[in-house]
């Protein structure tokens, strides 16, 4: 395994709204692992993945993706977006057929047809949806729409995924298919997983390392083992202890 | 000549294909189509550039084309007639009393209307396509195609919107066109000189054939309104 080779990693991250809502210090994520983020409402999970993502733009700082500078404005925001990917919490199925959804990073990036036909039916497999592919995206239900989603962010096999509370609101089925398939690829591809999550059970069941964010800031980072039965700072053992409220 | 006469009178010149309303309705449809076209070309890249903006950015602008969606076609009319007049920056063209001053008259009502509509509704989901497509490494051009095919139904709902308005109205036609038989006569204006003239039935048969394209591109609408489901009927 690649295991120490630092696939993204963030310095002085900051992000102003109305007042600073993220304030990272130093963060780095090693190629091949699954980190889980966690925090409580409000604590700047969603934009940590939006900055990385590029889909906002710091207000401060520098974000590397393998070992490049990146940046909205610019050619490296298509460089990076051609290698990582993210599915959002309510993700939104284009209106068009189960498997022209999950083909369309596939045609973004010119796969050839035979290749993309392939891919498509390998992925419906492993989602359990194969009776799908030519279903319309609008009647699925919405543990299905997820799996889609999840399939449709995989298919080119990005070397990063972000997920922002992949299995809210799902029913236990789904949150076990769903991580289940999260632990699948991440063994089969060495993808890199970074899974934002309000559930402590989903992070202890699934990362490898977990990062505490709290207002913004980094409280406790490290071994999920480690976070959950010692953790040094007392608002991560209320956290991890369902005692903080949010 | 009864008003009962008039309604047969005016079903027979349609059933019999009379020249004389035909070429006319063929004109009227030719010109509308032209400048909704042209107008679509234009309003559906405007209102999904502005459609993905920030409201507060775009309120300006926003106010601009709600102002020019109710503009009465008499004053685009005029507009566009001192544009093309004799002594007006593009009178040197010489098309004023022509098919294209009408087409640009009708281009200059439904723009705003396409544009504004078609902003509408991309706002309601085309930030959230637009990410999506981005996340899924979708370049500029594969992006902007995404964000307006998700949105279709509702710019095709714009464009036939825009249509309506256009093939119904008569003050910029009339303006700009003229009026002359056999050249710029449409159907709105020979409805009005031909009740003027008191010949009842080509007014009451034109009157007819501009409700029967009224209902077709309505039915259109109500459908895309819809999501796209149903027939015409
Ligand atoms: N576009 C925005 N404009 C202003 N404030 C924003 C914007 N986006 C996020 N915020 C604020 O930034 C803070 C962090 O939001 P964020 O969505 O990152 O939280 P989160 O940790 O993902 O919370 P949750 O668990 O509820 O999803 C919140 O206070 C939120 O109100
Ligand atoms: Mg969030």
């Amino acid at each position: 395994m690649s295991g120490n080779k630092i696939i993204l990693e963030v310095k002085k991250l900051s992000k102003v709204y109305d007042k600073e809502v993220l304030n990272i210090e130093h963060l780095s994520f090693h190629k091949g692992k699954i980190y889980g983020i966690i925090g409580p409402s409000g604590a700047g999970k969603s934009t940590f993945l939006r900055l990385v993502n590029l889909l906002e733009s710091p207000t401060k700082g520098y974000i590397y993706f393998k070992g490049e500078k990146i940046f909205l404005n610019d050619h490296t925001a298509a460089l990076a977006r051609r290698d990582m990917t993210m599915v959002f919490q309510k993700p939104l199925l284009f209106h068009t057929s189960v498997a022209e959804n999950i083909a369309y990073g596939l045609k973004a990036r010119r796969f050839p047809k035979e290749k993309i036909k392939a891919r498509v039916e390998a992925l419906l497999e492993k989602v359990g949806l194969k009776e799908f592919a030519g279903r319309h995206a609008a009647t699925l239900s919405g543990g299905e729409a997820q799996r889609v989603a999840l399939a449709r962010a995989v298919a080119f096999e990005p070397a990063l995924l972000l997920l922002d509370e992949p299995t809210a609101n799902l029913d236990p089925t789904n949150v076990q298919l769903i991580e289940q398939l999260i632990l699948e690829l991440n063994k089969d591809t060495e993808m890199t997983i970074i899974i934002v999550t309000h559930n402590i059970f989903q992070a202890r069941r699934v990362a490898r390392e977990v990062v505490f964010l709290h207002e913004g800031h980094i409280v406790e980072a490290g071994e999920t083992k480690k976070i959950f039965t010692s953790p040094e700072d007392p608002r991560t053992k209320a956290f991890v202890e369902g005692r903080m409220v949010y | 000549m009864s008003l009962l006469e008039g309604i047969i009178e005016a079903f027979s010149l349609i059933l019999t294909l009379d020249p004389y309303l035909i070429k006319i309705a063929l004109l009227s449809l030719q010109v509308s189509a032209v400048a909704v076209l042209l107008a679509t070309l234009a309003g559906v890249p405007l209102g999904t550039f502005l459609g993905l903006k920030p409201r507060e950015r775009t309120r300006f602008i926003s106010k601009l084309l709600y102002t020019l969606m109710g503009l009465p076609p008499v004053v685009a009319g005029l507009v566009i007639y001192l544009l093309l007049s004799r002594v007006g920056p593009l009178g040197f063209l010489g098309v004023l009393y022509t098919p294209t001053a009408m087409v640009a008259a009708q281009f200059a009502l439904a723009v705003p209307i396409i544009a504004a509509l078609t902003m509408i509704g991309i706002r309601s989901s085309g930030k959230e396509v637009q990410e999506t497509a981005r996340t899924l490494g979708a370049g500029r051009f594969l992006t902007a195609w995404t964000v307006v095919r998700e949105s279709r139904f509702a710019i095709f709902g714009a464009i036939v919107t825009g249509l309506g308005r256009v093939i119904a109205e008569v003050g910029a036609v009339m303006i700009v066109g003229g009026n002359i038989e056999g050249h710029t006569r449409v159907m709105t204006t020979a409805i009005v000189l031909e009740t003027a003239k008191g010949h009842l039935e080509l007014a009451v048969g034109l009157g007819i054939v501009l409700l029967f394209i009224s209902f077709i591109i309505n039915s259109l609408l109500y459908n895309f309104q819809g999501g796209g489901k149903g027939s015409v009927w």
